[in-house]
């Protein structure tokens, strides 16, 4: 499992992590931002980590997802 | 396929977090190069007190500032001179230099091809974004022919440079291109890039939405749409072989172009100073 954090003062919501992720996990907020919707579908493949232009995207491997 | 290193440790081992956000636009082309070079490093092991980045002046050159690695940041266009005096003085570091188009195809125009020459031992990484970014998007010697740009608002005439095979011309050993949104790729290219031991090469067609998406809307306008054009837009190396030149015509050729062995500089001139040393003419 993973857990995806996006540090919002560095992101620029320049949408390259929701229009890349090969699970569609983000979607696009009301200011353009990118908003975690569908975290269980992350595969871990970090695409999104790497493609983020501002090393915004952080994905953690956990055991098991914590319960917000 | 390689692992890849989570970013949470290359921010901890590598950045000074205090120095972000970037200044870059969103959606900009650098922090791409920037995830291959870090990624490449780390993958490799690489003392980080064995590495020193000799960055460019331009958006691209601004990665380094954000590190904890040495870094040059040196005059227009003189990354390849500076590298190549480094590279003569400390043989034993791995110098990597970051340059945009502009700065290294114009104003360093001469430094870069006679660093090919020479066959120095440094890996000089371009980002080929087609356009001069940082000083409001005029046009540089790569950008396309009827570009759009503050500089050419009526369309380009100039017929551009074609960087890898500028490269392989003037005497580079190791020769390659890659993409942003390849980036896999890319951090495979870095590290053949820095593991070969004499020029090394790697041309990065990255995006600059600011100053050529919004004009030349056919390349795609946004980082995504950019991104995209340069998915559906690469070749490989190995599927170019078995194309048409007509069907490779305003393709992206993916992969290592170029790959030999020459004696490198720094060595050979070493060689030159010890004869140097035991006097009297050879
Ligand atoms: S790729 Fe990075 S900068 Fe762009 S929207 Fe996603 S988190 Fe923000
Ligand atoms: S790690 Fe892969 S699957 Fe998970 S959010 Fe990022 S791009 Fe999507
Ligand atoms: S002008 Fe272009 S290259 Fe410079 S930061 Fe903006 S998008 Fe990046």
């Amino acid at each position: 499992m993973t857990e995806i954090s996006i540090q919002r003062k560095w992101c620029k919501s320049c949408g390259i992590c929701v229009e890349f992720c090969p699970k569609k996990v983000f979607t696009v907020g009301e200011l353009n931002e990118p908003i975690i919707s569908t975290p269980d579908a992350c595969t871990g493949c970090r695409l999104c980590e790497l493609r983020c232009p501002e090393f915004a995207v952080i994905i953690t491997e956990v055991e098991e997802r914590s319960h917000e | 396929m390689a692992k890849i290193i989570p970013q949470a440790t290359i921010l901890e081992k590598y950045f000074v977090t205090s120095t972000l956000p970037t200044q870059w636009c969103p959606g900009c082309g650098a922090g791409g190069i920037g995830h291959a070079v870090l990624q490449a490093i780390e993958r490799m092991q690489l003392d980080p007190k064995k590495v020193v980045l000799v960055s460019g002046i331009g958006c691209n050159g601004h990665f380094t500032r954000h590190l904890r690695l040495d870094d040059l940041h040196v005059l227009h266009g003189r990354a390849p001179a500076v590298a190549t005096g480094l590279k003569m003085a400390r043989p034993d570091l791995e110098i990597i230099v970051i340059q945009g188009d502009g700065d290294a195809a114009s104003i360093g125009g001469n430094h870069l091809i006679h660093a090919a020459r020479r066959n120095i031992g440094i890996t000089t990484i371009v980002s080929n974004n087609y356009i001069y970014g940082r000083t409001g998007g005029q046009y540089s010697p790569t950008t396309p022919k009827k570009s759009i740009s503050t500089s050419s608002p009526f369309g380009l005439e100039d017929p551009p440079f074609e960087l890898c095979n500028l490269m392989v011309g003037a005497g580079a050993t190791f020769v390659a291109r890659g993409t942003s949104y390849h980036i896999i790729q890319l951090i495979d290219l870095v590290e053949r890039a820095i593991k070969h031991p004499g020029f090394a090469f790697l041309e990065v067609i990255a995006p600059c939405p600011t100053s050529y998406g919004r004009k030349n809307p056919e390349t795609g306008i946004t980082g995504p749409q950019m991104l995209q054009w340069q998915k559906e837009n690469s070749v490989s190396i190995k599927k170019a072989a078995h194309m048409s030149e007509e069907s490779l015509r305003g393709k992206i050729v993916t992969g290592i172009l170029l790959d030999r062995i020459e004696p490198e500089y720094s060595a050979a001139y070493a060689k030159v100073r010890q004869r140097a040393q035991k006097g009297g003419l050879a």
